[in-house]
């Protein structure tokens, strides 16, 4: 199945776009946090080729776009919830690459002591309320912290990830249903990397648009290219304001996973040139040409910030390197308050 | 592994296969028999399952009896349900067993509790398999071992199997079996192998094994724990010390017939499982015991050894560390035979 091009939304028409007034400095932000997330993945999947990473992870490369083009729109007092895949949320939403590193590596100065690891990193002082190990695990907890920001007239938005294939949890359809009829601000944001693990979502869904979803829940809802760090943008742009206003919206971003779904992935579902078909629209290439046709940074100055943004990786390794492994008599803490 | 005194209750000059072939030849040999059989479940037709346990059944079956499913646990467990009932033998696998919980109602309210409801006049013949345990560096959500929250409900069996050997013959009487059926595979023996024969046999549920004599300590265990307890007793027997290791193999509803005896012969019993500890099958085992009999014959308290009272951790040697160790079980027995 050839590479298909997503629907874009209204709010792309030429002149209006939210994303035409981004400042060089946010531009170089995005830029700076797409390649932390690529090198940061890259490193993790080498540490798991050499069998240095215990246990499994879920890679984001491809998929960039999607968690950058979202989260720059928030302030650091907004919320979101992550996923298995989590990584590129995790650092677009800002965290501290050595602790999450650290973490990776079940070292004691990692965000969660060594005791949570990939799937469980979360930075609740960064309003970052988890990636999580259960898919669709994550979405109704978007939905009380919106109850939260509601029933205390804050003035923030919950933006929950999740997977096409979370789609089809349970969870997901509470969710929605019910931050619809109580009108809470969540925007909800599939990534529709094609498949939840070998399935493809032609096979899993009965639906040629994913947004249809939205439909059966009264909210708006809106497919969006997701290889495209403006379209996210602006996109979300739109849903935060309405998630403020009027109550949920869901986004679902068309992307695509480069890696197989975690460690163990034979790739047997789909083919080389699926793949390949795919990484013509790589998103930091597209968000690269972008910045050099507006001419907001040269090549060498985004050649610097790519170099800067591996050793910033490395330092983080060896940040890591300098902890030690967690102290036995600290597995029974942290179990009650 | 294997141990002079261990029981492989396996017939002579077999091969050897892993327990995730074991389970794939028994899944494939009742499908062959019956169309009602099939296999439903994430990722389980092309991808051949998470594990790798049903690798190549799709080709053999095609789609239609090795069905991949959505990710939706709760359909897939009441799918099955539902399917049981009007006369399919459906097996589902749900990917880890910690995600049985989404799936929770309809095994819980529906699948173990329709026969009865109905005064008898419904079989809900299905299998759930689902790989349990840790130890692979999962963390938390990927870890758990739940088997005591099913033994806990009538109407539904509880099967653990510790060996390719059981695993084939234990899955195929919970194919065969009326009753729904959780059946707990270990994430850590998926690639063990052990001795299996060529020609069919089956094992009924509800028969423990004794794996080793010994008549200084009973050590009732199972799952994963049972190699790690016959390692142990290799190692003290060199010092005398012999061990019992009971299997119950079933949990649900349980052979306590060899567990009563083994007691009555040692008059010291451990209860070793990965489960945490507070409110883990080994309770139910230790209650069995000093109801029975067997009371009369202990020279010592009976002791439970499971997992420290935590969510899994991720880091390794944390996670190493939660369950019983070698060197816990160790000690355990030998501060019952001092
Ligand atoms: C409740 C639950 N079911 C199954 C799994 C195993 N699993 C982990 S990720 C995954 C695929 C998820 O697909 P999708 O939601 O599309 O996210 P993606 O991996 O594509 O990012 C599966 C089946 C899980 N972690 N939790
Ligand atoms: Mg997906």
């Amino acid at each position: 199945m050839a590479a298909k091009t997503a629907r874009t939304g209204k709010s792309s028409r030429a002149g209006s776009r939210p994303s035409d007034s981004l400042t060089a400095e946010q531009l170089t932000d995005m830029y700076t946090k797409m390649n932390h997330i690529r090198a940061f993945e890259e490193k993790v999947a080498y540490f798991f080729s050499r069998g240095m990473i215990h246990g499994t992870t879920h890679l984001y490369i491809g998929e960039e776009a999607t968690a950058v083009g979202a989260l720059a729109p928030l302030s650091d007092k907004d919320l979101i919830t992550s996923t298995h895949r989590g990584h590129g949320h995790t650092i677009s939403k800002g965290i501290d690459l050595n602790r999450m590193m650290a973490e990776l590596l079940g070292r004691s100065n990692g965000y969660c002591k060594g005791k949570g690891g990939s799937m469980h990193i979360a930075d609740l002082s960064r309003g970052n309320l988890g990636a999580n190990g259960i898919v669709g695990g994550g979405i109704p907890i978007a939905v009380g912290a919106a109850l939260t920001l509601k029933m205390r007239k804050q003035d923030q938005v919950v933006v929950s990830f999740f997977g096409d294939g979370a789609l089809n949890e349970g969870s997901f359809h509470e969710s929605v249903n019910l931050a619809s009829v109580w009108d809470l601000p969540v925007v909800f944001v599939c990534e529709d990397n094609q498949y939840g693990m070998s399935m493809s979502r032609h096979k899993s869904i009965n639906l040629d648009d994913l947004a249809d979803r939205a439909k059966a829940y009264g909210i708006p809802g809106k497919t969006i290219d997701g290889q495209n760090v403006f379209e996210v943008y602006d996109a979300m742009v739109e849903a935060i304001d309405q998630a403020k206003k009027t109550g949920p919206v869901l986004l679902v971003s068309e992307t695509y996973r480069y890696m197989g779904h975690s460690k163990s992935d034979a790739n047997r579902y789909r083919t080389k040139e699926e793949i390949n078909e795919w990484k013509k629209r790589d998103p930091i290439a597209i968000l690269r040409a972008e910045i050099l046709r507006r001419g907001t940074a040269d090549e060498k100055t985004l050649d610097g910030i790519e170099a800067q943004t591996r050793e910033d990786i490395e330092a983080a390794v060896r940040f890591a390197e300098e902890a030690g492994e967690p102290d036995v008599n600290d597995i029974i803490n942290d179990v009650y308050a | 592994m294997s141990s002079a005194k261990q029981k492989d209750g396996a017939a002579t000059g077999v091969r050897e296969i892993t327990y995730a072939e074991a389970i794939r030849e028994a899944m494939s040999e009742e499908m062959r028999k019956s169309d009602d059989v099939f296999l439903m479940g994430e990722d389980v037709g092309v991808y051949g399952g998470a594990f790798g346990v049903s690798v190549g059944m799709v080709d053999e079956f095609g789609e239609d009896r090795v069905r991949d499913t959505p990710i939706s646990e709760a359909v897939i467990v009441g799918a099955a349900t539902g399917a049981a009932v009007t006369g399919m033998r459906p097996i589902a696998e749900i990917q880890f067993s910690d995600f049985i919980t989404i799936g929770m109602d309809q095994l819980v309210n529906q699948a173990a509790k329709i026969r009865y409801m109905f005064g008898g006049a419904a079989n809900v013949p299905m299998v759930i398999r689902a790989p349990a345990g840790s130890g692979t560096g999962a963390a938390a959500q990927h870890s758990s071992s739940m088997e005591a929250w099913y033994t806990h409900v009538p109407g539904l069996k509880v099967v653990t199997p510790s060996s390719p050997y059981d695993a084939k013959g234990l899955l195929k009487s919970a194919i065969a079996d009326p009753n729904p059926v959780v059946f707990l595979e270990q994430k850590l023996l998926y690639r063990v192998k052990g001795p299996v024969p060529e020609e069919e046999y089956t094992i009924p549920l509800s028969s423990s094994e004794v794996k080793r004599e010994g008549d200084a300590v009973t050590v009732v265990t199972w799952g994963r724990m049972v190699n790690r307890c016959l390692e142990v007793a290799d190692e003290l027997s060199r010092e005398g010390i012999e061990m019992e290791v009971v299997d119950p193999r079933t949990l649900m509803p349980l052979d306590e017939g060899p567990i009563v005896a083994s007691a009555k012969k040692t008059g010291r019993v451990l209860i070793v499982h990965e489960a945490v500890q507070t409110g883990g099958y080994g309770g139910e085992i230790a209650a069995r015991i000093a109801d029975s009999e067997a009371f009369y014959y202990l020279d010592a308290p009976i002791k439970r050894l499971g997992a420290l009272d935590v969510p899994v951790p991720y880091n390794p040697v944390l996670e190493a560390n939660v369950v019983p160790t070698h060197e816990k079980i160790t000690a355990a027995v030998r501060e019952l035979v001092q």
